[in-house]
């Protein structure tokens, strides 16, 4: 069975050669407010899809965007080929036939002519394709389109792109619709659409996530069969971590638009520094009977990308965090509903002492809250922290001041931390770099 | 954090089954014929019993699990015995059906969002859900008991008057959780509740069926394609093919001694961790409306002989406790002295091409 590709084939030269450079990408998108706030000029939220990433691709590996949805994983996969605008930061594409070109300032036709050197395979074949077009015309479309192939040419070149995708005899395809295909077949139809142009670099949107599990192996070794054949450096955008550990050479973990780990595929799975990245390889399921199911695993979900939390954007999840990661007034909020959950009794008489819980949503350093009198509600807090005196919100208090018939809880502000050398990784977390004698 | 549920798993004790299926089969009319799409199952759930059920799509999984609650479409019908327990599920008048759902019989879906009503609170929904079966239920009860499925899933009360758009994805399922066992139903089929989670709430949603044992005591089958699900949640499992179930035992043993090569080698194209090379199994699961003869995955199977094409295996007990349905499995175990060593040679195979795959 090939294993990963033969990374010693490579010449050292080759191996520094970078495809795309992305130095501090953003990708924000404005969200349209609402009819009033938009007539009294107030400043309109965006989301921040993609923030602050720079990393590069090297000619010949393939390189794995993991995370969750709503990471940005996809949003700066597409980026990288200009299909979203970039709003911040730059992308160069070193070609190797037109030298170097800024993707995030191509526009039109530019763009267009792009498409020749990357392209893209999707998740869903289903809806990657257009149901009345046969195969022979799908696959053809884009040598039409950029006027590069006609006739018997094209015909000829639909017949190889077929044939290189495994979907053989091929006069058995060429007259197809999507809906005679199962999933596999059009997943390979899609793959063969996306090499016909002879691209350097395929960006690959969990290409095998939409598949059933006995293809899924088949897709991915289609793939790195078509790598080594015709030199590809591919993107492997997916939340699957164990496909992404077989697949890729280096990973880049996402989490809320920023990559907070990357590194060697071995180096990250063999020492996972990021709490997020140990949590993600804890939590995949193994068909193991001797794993059990994980039980310290991080509450909460991925939050609103709109209102980002404060400090590093993973810290309300993170079971290592510290004083210095970001705490604020939503987190508190957060720490007293899952006081409540455990306390349902307790709900009603308490929360006539907090008062309004709209005031901790908004993100602040301080948080005002109770309207039961200060020291009630003091109390109230002091009791919460005994039932659970190792929850990490209270590391990050610096005090609670009395403030009208509640309670001002103030904490320490903290900026969300830059990736940093940690080994031969590079991590996005205030744990790391370690300092000598300052663990445990 | 959210220890709110008690490490320890309780030991199943052997009781009556909450669930006896014997030689069920669910069959679809279709123009072409009918479609076996469960075909003659067997298998008993017990009290506080996890059952996982894996397999390729198109295997019949959850043609099963609509079946074991009567939530069949139009042009289907079941046949054989199905009794929960012991009332027989398959005499009873379709109106006393429909009253054991819910009550008795309880679903877990796959997209929480689409199965709740955006225009109502979710208190509206507990609501609904109680008085349906208990008309004189008190206000103040459905609160309570609401508070608490709610409690037992990890959900603040704070969300109670809230409506299903303001919970995000993972929380959704939880709610879809609560509200099927706030009835406190003794039988459950959880249908891929995890498979459009992410890998984290995956494993929180996970968690909190596995631990439905030791809260409610359900019997729960749970229709799953990730055999790592299965491998850490499910105290069986059963391996359903064409639909058959071509293997079924304690989790454990399937996992590490699997007697069908369908299980085998679904173990092994699965790609987890540890994987260090790409297997698949060829072509793809056969048409149900003519399935294959004999051994209906013998024409993909590595292992086959000319028996297998030939005549329909039996279930057997192998050693570790499983049953499986194999020829090749009888004869490593030595059960098949009498048949013809003519009848054991490899079966010639045919090629399989991507024309034929899934």
């Amino acid at each position: 069975m090939p294993t990963k590709p033969d990374q010693g084939a490579r010449t050292p030269a080759a191996r520094a050669e970078n495809v795309l450079d992305v130095n501090d990408l953003a990708v924000h998108f404005q969200l349209q407010g609402g009819a009033l706030s938009r007539l009294l000029g107030l400043k309109s939220r965006s989301v921040k899809a993609v923030d602050g990433v720079t990393l590069t691709l090297r000619r010949g590996e393939v390189l794995g965007l993991v995370g969750e949805s709503g990471s940005g994983k996809t949003t700066l996969g597409r980026a990288l080929l200009g299909l979203v605008p970039a709003t911040g930061g730059s992308i160069t594409y070193h070609g190797r036939e037109r030298g170097d070109r800024l993707v995030s300032q191509m526009r039109g036709a530019e763009l267009r002519r792009l498409r020749t050197d990357l392209q893209m395979v999707f998740q869903d074949p289903h809806a990657a394709l257009n149901p009345s077009m046969t195969m022979e015309v799908a696959i053809g479309h884009p040598l039409v389109i950029h006027g590069i192939a006609s006739g018997a040419e094209l015909r000829q070149r639909v017949e190889e792109a077929l044939e290189r995708v495994g979907l053989s005899p091929v006069e058995r395809f060429l007259g197809k619709y999507p809906s005679d295909l199962s999933g596999g077949q059009k997943q390979r139809a899609v793959i063969a659409r996306a090499i016909i142009l002879q691209p350097e670099v395929l960006v690959a949107d969990e290409p095998v996530s939409m598949l059933d599990m006995s293809v899924r192996a088949k897709i991915l070794q289609l793939m790195l069969d078509l790598k080594r054949d015709l030199g590809l450096t591919y993107v492997y955008i997916t939340h699957d971590l164990a496909t992404a550990k077989y697949f890729c050479d280096r990973i880049a973990i996402m989490y809320l638009g920023r990559v907070v780990e990357i590194g060697a595929t071995d180096e990250i799975f063999a020492h996972p520094r990021h709490p997020y990245t140990k949590a993600l390889l804890k939590a995949i399921p193994e068909p193991d009977p001797d794993k059990q199911v994980p039980r310290d695993l991080p509450r909460g979900e991925i939050p609103d990308a709109a209102e980002p939390p404060l400090g590093c954007a993973f810290h309300p999840r993170c079971p290592e965090a510290v004083a210095g990661c970001g705490w604020e007034s939503r987190d508190l909020r957060a720490l007293l509903e899952e006081h409540w959950t455990r306390k349902v009794e307790a709900y009603d008489d308490e929360l006539e002492l907090i008062g309004d819980l709209d005031g901790l949503s908004t993100p602040s350093t301080t948080a005002k809250l109770g309207s039961g009198g200060a020291g009630a509600v003091r109390a109230l807090l002091d009791r919460i922290r005994t039932e659970s005196p190792d929850e990490p919100l209270w590391r990050g208090v610096t005090g609670i001041d009395p403030a009208g018939n509640g309670v001002e809880v103030h904490f320490r502000p903290a900026d969300a931390p830059a990736l940093r050398r940690a080994g031969s990784v590079d991590v996005a977390c205030v744990l790391y770099p370690e300092v000598p004698g300052a663990g445990s | 954090m959210m220890d709110l549920i008690d490490d320890q798993a309780a030991p199943v004790v052997p009781s009556d089954p909450v669930l006896e299926v014997r030689d069920l089969r669910v069959w679809y009319g279709t123009e072409r014929g009918p479609v076996r799409a469960v075909d003659g199952v067997s298998f008993d759930l017990h009290e506080g019993e996890i059952l996982g059920v894996v397999g390729e799509s198109g295997c019949g999984k959850s043609t099963l699990g609509r079946g074991l609650i009567g939530l069949l479409p139009d042009g289907s019908s079941r046949d054989g015995t199905l009794r929960f327990r012991g009332t027989d599920m398959l005499a009873l008048r379709p109106k006393e059906q429909h009253a054991m759902r819910g009550r008795d019989l309880g679903m877990i879906f796959q997209e929480p969002l689409t199965r709740l009503n955006p225009l109502m609170r979710i208190s509206e929904h507990f609501a609904e859900t109680l008085k349906t079966h208990d008309r004189s239920i008190s206000k103040a009860e459905i609160e309570r008991r609401s508070l608490e499925a709610l409690r037992v899933m990890g959900i603040p009360p704070t969300r109670y008057h809230a409506y299903p758009h303001e919970f995000s994805g993972g929380m959704r399922q939880r709610l879809m959780i609560a509200l099927t066992l706030v009835l406190r139903p003794a039988f459950v089929v959880a249908d891929e509740p995890t498979t459009a989670l992410d890998v984290l709430v995956e494993a929180q949603i996970i968690r909190i069926l596995h631990d439905l044992r030791t809260n409610y005591r359900t019997a729960l089958l749970l229709i799953t394609h990730n055999l790592g699900i299965v491998a850490e949640a499910c105290d069986r499992v059963a391996v359903m093919y064409a639909g058959e179930i071509v293997e079924i035992g304690a989790a454990r043993e399937v996992f590490s001694h699997p007697q069908h090569p369908y299980t085998r080698e679904l173990l092994r194209s699965t790609i987890s961790l540890s994987t260090t090379g790409l297997n698949y199994i060829d072509g793809a699961p056969p048409d149900l409306v003519e399935p294959p003869s004999g051994c209906h995955f013998h024409p993909r199977c590595p292992d086959a002989m000319k028996i297998c094409a030939a005549r329909h295996p039996v279930s057997r007990m192998h050693a570790g406790g499983s049953l499986a349905s194999c020829w090749a499995a009888d004869v490593r175990a030595g059960i098949l002295a009498t048949v013809p060593a003519a009848e054991l040679e490899p079966l010639p195979r045919e090629e399989i091409g991507v024309a034929d795959e899934a």
